[in-house]
C-alpha cells in the first residue's frame, strides 16, 4: 500500500485553480473545485500530453489549455466524443492539509 | 427504490433522440419502453432517397440497431402499433394486446403522408415515400412494371421519381402549380429545375388537376385528370405533403390543433405526457426539418431528466435542397413583392440563377440554383439582419470577393473530391467528414465539429463543412437558430448577458449565473472567460478580476507553447527600443538560457521557451513592461520610420505610435486589438489589415478601422480624416471603447463593424459629445491600472501561479 504523503494546505490551492506537483513520478497537477474537492492527475493530457494543470477548473472537470479537451477529474477520462485516459492518484483531505498517494 | 416508468410511442429520429439525451444526463431515472409499428429499429428517414435510388442500403441507414436498445436495458416492442392510451390508469395498449404501464408517456408518432382521396387511391400500387415499406413497395414494382406517376413535384416528389428513374422505370411527375417545388422557387429556378430533370429522361405533367386512378385486377392501371385525358400507371407515388400524427392523442383526449399541442417544454395538456418531432404542434407551427426536431428533443429530455431548465422556443428553417445532384437553395421571401429590390443573376445556358431580394437594405430572400454554395452565408445575413448596403455591390458574387484569402474557389462541396482537406488546421478531408456524418449519424455542424475537429479551430472552413453536411443529408439539413445563445451553460445571448449585467449592476461572476440562471454550477472555459470580461469592462474598478476565470496565458501573463514552456514578449511603445534595453534583453536570454530569441510580426522582441517558474525574475530582469501578447488586450502599435528620417515621410507616425500605446496599453478588450501608424500612403507598416490603422497624408491622418490580417484577410475602412495627432487619439480612444463596451466577447473589429454596420459606429463616433464620452469611460477604466509583470516580479502577486510544490 503506497502510504499518503502530506503535500500542502488547502489554501495554497486556488478556488477553482491548480497547482503543480513535481515529484518523483513526474508533474502530478493538484486540482480544487468550486466545492473543495481536491483531485490529483498525472499533468498529461491523453490528446498531446499538454499540461493540464494550466487548464481551466470547472465543475469537476478540466479543460487542457492546448486544444480544449475536458477531463473528468474523478476517473480522467476525456469527455466524449473525444477518447483518452490520463492516470488519477488518490487525495485525501484532513484538517485542512492535502494528502496524496503516488 | 424502483425507478419510473417512461413509455415511448413512436420509434423514430426525433423520440430515439430524446432518449440519448435522457441517458446521457440521468442513465439511471427510468425503465424506458419502446413502441415502433414499424418492423425496424431507428432509421435515418432523411436518407430514404439515396435506398430507394440503390446508392445505399438499410444497413446504411440504421441510426441505432436493436443492440443499441438492448445495451441500454430498453424494453423495444416492434411492429406493435399502440391503439389506446388510458390515461387514468396511465397505461398504453398494443393492438395485438400488449400493454404497459407508464408514469411519463413520451408520444413520437411522426407524420402521415397525405393521400388524396381520389376513387381507385386503396388500389394496389398507390403508395406514398415515408418509410421502408414505401420504398421496398416501389423498388420491387420498379423491377416488374414501366410506368410509374409520381403526384407532387416538391422535394419528396422529385426524389422519388429520380429514384425510381434510376431503377429503369418510365417516370411522369404530376404537379398541380405552374412550376416545380413551388414553396421553395420562383418560377424561373422552377423551369430551370424542370429542365434539368428532362435532360435526364423524367416527364412533367404541370398544372393538372387528378382526378381518379383506374385499376384493372385490383392493381392500378391509369390516372385520370380533370380533362379528361389518362395516362398509364402501374405504380403511383403520392408525394403531396405530411400531416402530423395525432390521432392516438386526440383519442386519449388530449388537446391536438394541426398536431399534439406542445408547451415550450415539449409538455401536453397533461403533465405526465410529453410530445416530440412531427407530430407535434408549437406555438401554432408542425416541423418537417430535422434540426428544429433535435432542440426539441434536448429540451424535452431535459425535462424528463427533471432538471427543469431549457425552453424550445421555435426554429427558423431555410431549405437547403440537395435534388438528385443540383444545387438549390431557398430562403425568406424569395419572390419579393413591390417594395423590394431584386438582383438577378440568370445564366440559362451554363444553368446557374441567382436572385437576392432585398428591403431596407437588408436581405430578406434568396433563390440559388447551380450554385448555392453561398447559400449558408446569404442566410446568416438573412437571419441577422444585417445592413447590406456598404457590400451590395459585391453581394451576387458571394462571400468570396469579400476578401475572403481562405479556400477561395473550393465551394462546390459535392464536387470536390473525397481526399480534398477541408480543415487544414485539423487535417480533416471531405471523405471524413462524410464518413462521420452517415457513420455516426450527425446532423448538426456542432456535431460535426465535435467529433471529427473540422472547422473548430480557426473556423474558415465552416461555410465548406455546412455545405458537406447539407449535401450529404440532403432536404434535411437546417442551419444552426439565429439567436445564438452565450454557450451551453445558459440560453442567454451575449448581448442579454451584457444588459443584464449592466442593468442590474452585477459584480461578480457568482452574482451573474445566479441573476440569469446559469445551467451549470461554475460555468465552462467559454463562458467564464467571457463573464469575466463583461464585468471587469461594465464595473471597472469595482468588479475583482477572476484569475480562474482566464485563460493561461492571460492568468500567467505569458504564452503558453506546445512543450508547456511560456514566451515573453516585452513593450517596446511604437516599436522604438534602445541600445539600453536591447542589452537587457540580450543578459536576459543568456542568463535564463532562452533557447529562441525572435523579431515578430508586430515589431516586438519574443523570448521563446522560457520556464513558468522563471517568468516573474526574467520579467524583474526586463524591468520593462509587459507586452500583453498573451491577451485579449491591446497588443501593439505597429509604426513606420515616418518624417523624422524618411525621405517620403509626411507625418511624425512613431512619434504618434508611441503616444497611442502609452495612452492606450494595458486595457483589456474582447479579442486582440492592434494598431498601426504609417508617415505616408506608402503605408509601410501595413496599416490597412488592422483594427485601427493610422496613415498619414499631407494634411493629416486618416483613420480605417476593421481590418484583419489573420485567417480572412480584412482591409480596414476608412472611418474619418483629421488634423492634428490629438485628434487621432480622441477618435481611437472613442472606437476602442465602443468595441469595449459592445462587441461580444471573442469578436474582432471586423466582426463587431460587420455586424452593427460602419454607420452605427460613426454616428456613436463621429458625434462630439459621445466621443468625449467614451474617451472619459475609457480614461477611467485605465486609471491606475498596474504593470502586471512588474506587480509579480516585484509584489509577488499570484505568486502560487509560478511556483511548483514538490514531494
Amino acid at each position: 500500500m503506497t502510504e499518503w504523503i502530506k503535500i500542502c494546505a488547502l489554501e495554497e490551492i486556488p478556488s477553482m485553480g491548480t497547482r503543480v506537483l513535481e515529484s518523483g513520478k513526474g508533474r502530478v497537477g493538484l486540482f480544487r473545485t468550486d466545492a473543495d474537492e481536491v483531485f490529483a492527475l498525472a499533468d498529461r493530457c491523453p490528446h498531446k500530453g499538454g499540461h493540464l494543470s494550466q487548464g481551466m477548473v470547472c465543475g469537476q472537470r478540466v479543460s487542457c489549455p492546448m486544444h480544449g479537451w475536458s477531463i473528468g477529474l474523478r476517473d480522467g477520462t476525456a469527455a466524449a466524443p473525444d477518447v483518452g485516459k490520463t492516470d488519477t492518484y488518490p487525495v485525501k483531505i484532513e484538517g485542512g492539509m492535502v494528502f496524496v498517494q503516488i | 427504490m424502483e425507478k419510473m416508468k417512461l413509455v415511448m410511442v413512436g420509434n423514430g429520429m426525433a423520440g430515439v433522440r430524446t432518449l440519448e439525451e435522457i441517458l446521457k444526463v440521468s442513465p439511471n431515472l427510468y425503465e424506458i419502453t419502446v413502441f415502433g409499428a414499424e418492423p425496424h429499429a431507428n432509421y435515418n428517414r432523411i436518407l430514404l432517397s439515396p435506398v430507394l435510388s440503390g446508392e445505399q442500403t438499410l444497413k446504411d441507414i440504421m441510426l441505432n440497431d436493436v443492440d443499441w436498445y438492448a445495451d441500454n436495458g430498453i424494453t423495444l416492442h416492434l411492429n406493435k402499433k399502440i391503439s389506446r392510451i388510458d390515461r387514468v390508469k396511465r397505461v398504453v395498449y398494443a393492438e395485438d394486446g400488449t400493454e404497459a404501464p407508464y408514469d411519463r408517456l413520451l408520444l413520437a408518432t411522426g407524420s402521415n403522408p397525405v393521400i388524396l382521396p381520389l376513387p381507385g387511391h386503396d388500389l394496389d400500387g398507390v403508395v406514398s415515400f415515408r418509410d421502408i415499406r414505401d420504398v421496398d413497395a416501389m423498388v420491387d414494382a420498379s423491377g416488374k412494371y414501366r410506368h410509374a406517376v409520381v403526384i407532387g413535384g416538391g422535394l419528396l416528389g422529385l426524389e422519388a421519381a429520380n429514384g425510381l428513374k434510376l431503377r429503369g422505370m418510365d417516370v411522369t411527375v404530376i404537379h398541380n402549380a405552374d412550376w416545380l417545388m413551388n414553396r421553395q422557387l420562383d418560377e424561373t429556378a422552377g423551369r430551370m429545375l424542370q429542365k434539368s430533370m428532362e435532360s435526364r429522361g423524367l416527364k412533367f405533367l404541370l398544372g393538372k388537376v387528378s382526378k381518379s386512378i383506374g385499376g384493372k385486377d385490383g392493381r392500378v392501371a391509369a390516372l385520370c385528370f380533370e380533362s379528361g385525358e389518362e395516362i398509364p400507371a402501374d405504380l403511383v407515388v403520392m408525394a403531396v405533403g405530411i400531416r402530423p400524427n395525432d390521432a392516438l392523442a386526440a383519442s386519449a383526449g388530449i388537446h391536438c390543433n394541426k398536431g399534439i399541442v406542445v408547451n415550450d417544454t415539449m409538455q401536453t395538456y397533461d403533465p405526465r405526457i410529453y410530445a416530440v418531432g412531427e407530430c407535434v404542434s408549437h406555438r401554432g407551427v408542425a416541423y418537417g426539418l430535422v434540426a428544429p426536431l433535435f432542440e426539441m428533443a434536448k429540451v424535452c429530455a431535459n425535462h424528463l431528466s427533471m432538471m427543469g431548465i431549457g425552453r424550445y422556443t421555435g426554429s427558423v428553417a431555410s431549405t437547403k435542397l440537395k435534388v438528385t445532384g443540383i444545387d438549390l437553395f431557398s430562403a425568406g421571401d424569395f419572390e419579393g413583392d413591390g417594395d423590394a429590390d431584386v438582383i438577378v443573376m440568370y445564366d440559362a445556358a451554363g444553368g446557374i440563377y441567382k436572385k437576392l431580394v432585398i428591403r431596407d437594405d437588408k436581405l430578406v430572400g434568396t433563390v440559388l440554383y447551380g450554385d448555392a454554395a453561398d447559400g449558408s452565408w446569404y442566410f446568416q445575413l438573412l437571419r441577422e439582419g444585417r445592413n447590406v448596403a456598404e457590400i451590395r455591390g459585391q453581394l451576387m458574387y458571394g462571400r468570396a470577393h469579400l476578401g475572403n484569402a481562405g479556400h477561395q474557389g473550393q465551394t462546390q462541396a459535392a464536387a470536390m473530391p473525397d481526399t480534398m482537406e477541408v480543415c487544414g488546421c485539423n487535417g480533416i478531408t471531405k471523405g471524413m467528414i462524410v464518413k462521420s456524418i452517415k457513420e455516426q449519424g450527425l446532423f448538426t455542424l456542432d456535431e460535426v465539429r465535435k467529433h471529427t475537429k473540422a472547422s473548430g479551430s480557426c473556423g474558415s472552413c465552416t461555410g465548406l463543412v455546412e455545405q458537406i453536411l447539407a449535401s450529404t443529408l440532403g432536404g434535411d439539413y437546417s442551419p444552426a437558430p439565429q439567436t445564438k445563445p452565450l454557450c451551453g451553460c445558459t440560453e442567454h445571448t451575449h448581448e442579454e448577458v451584457r444588459a443584464a449585467i449592466r442593468d442590474h449592476k452585477l459584480l461578480s461572476i457568482p452574482a451573474a449565473m445566479r441573476f440569469l440562471e446559469w445551467r451549470t454550477p461554475d460555468g465552462c472555459p467559454s463562458c467564464r472567460p467571457a463573464l469575466n470580461y463583461y464585468l471587469l469592462s461594465t464595473w471597472p474598478h469595482e468588479v475583482q478580476d477572476d484569475p480562474q476565470s482566464r485563460f493561461i496565458n492571460e492568468r500567467a501573463h505569458a504564452n503558453i507553447q506546445k512543450d508547456g514552456t511560456y514566451s515573453v514578449v516585452p513593450r517596446m511603445f511604437g516599436g522604438i527600443t534602445t541600445p539600453d534595453e536591447l542589452r537587457r534583453i540580450a543578459d536576459v536570454a543568456d542568463k535564463y538560457q532562452v533557447p529562441m530569441v525572435k523579431v515578430t510580426g508586430g515589431q516586438r522582441i519574443d523570448l521563446l521557451g522560457v520556464k513558468k517558474a522563471d517568468l516573474p525574475a526574467i520579467w524583474g530582469d526586463l524591468g520593462m513592461p509587459s507586452g500583453h501578447a498573451y491577451g485579449k488586450a491591446l497588443r501593439t502599435v505597429k509604426t513606420c520610420v515616418g518624417s523624422e528620417f524618411c525621405r517620403f515621410g509626411t507625418q511624425d507616425s512613431t512619434g504618434l505610435g508611441i503616444a497611442l500605446e502609452k495612452a492606450l496599453w494595458n486595457v483589456w478588450t474582447p479579442h486582440k486589438f492592434k494598431l498601426a501608424v504609417s508617415g505616408c500612403p506608402r503605408n509601410c507598416a501595413e496599416a490597412a489589415i488592422k483594427d485601427v490603422g493610422i496613415i498619414g497624408v499631407d494634411s493629416g491622418w486618416e483613420i480605417f478601422v476593421g481590418g484583419n490580417g489573420g485567417i480572412k484577410t480584412e482591409v480596414a475602412v476608412f472611418l474619418v480624416k483629421v488634423k492634428t495627432a490629438e485628434e487621432v487619439l480622441e477618435y481611437t480612444g472613442a472606437f476602442l471603447q465602443l468595441y469595449r463596451e459592445e462587441a461580444r466577447y471573442l469578436d474582432r473589429t471586423v466582426h463587431w463593424v460587420q455586424r452593427v454596420g460602419l454607420e452605427y459606429v460613426k454616428s456613436k463616433v463621429m458625434d462630439e459629445a459621445c466621443r468625449k464620452a467614451l474617451n472619459e469611460r475609457l480614461l477611467f477604466a485605465l486609471k491606475g491600472e498596474k504593470d502586471p509583470w512588474a506587480e509579480r516580479a516585484s509584489e509577488g502577486v499570484e505568486k502560487h501561479e509560478f511556483e511548483a510544490l514538490a514531494v
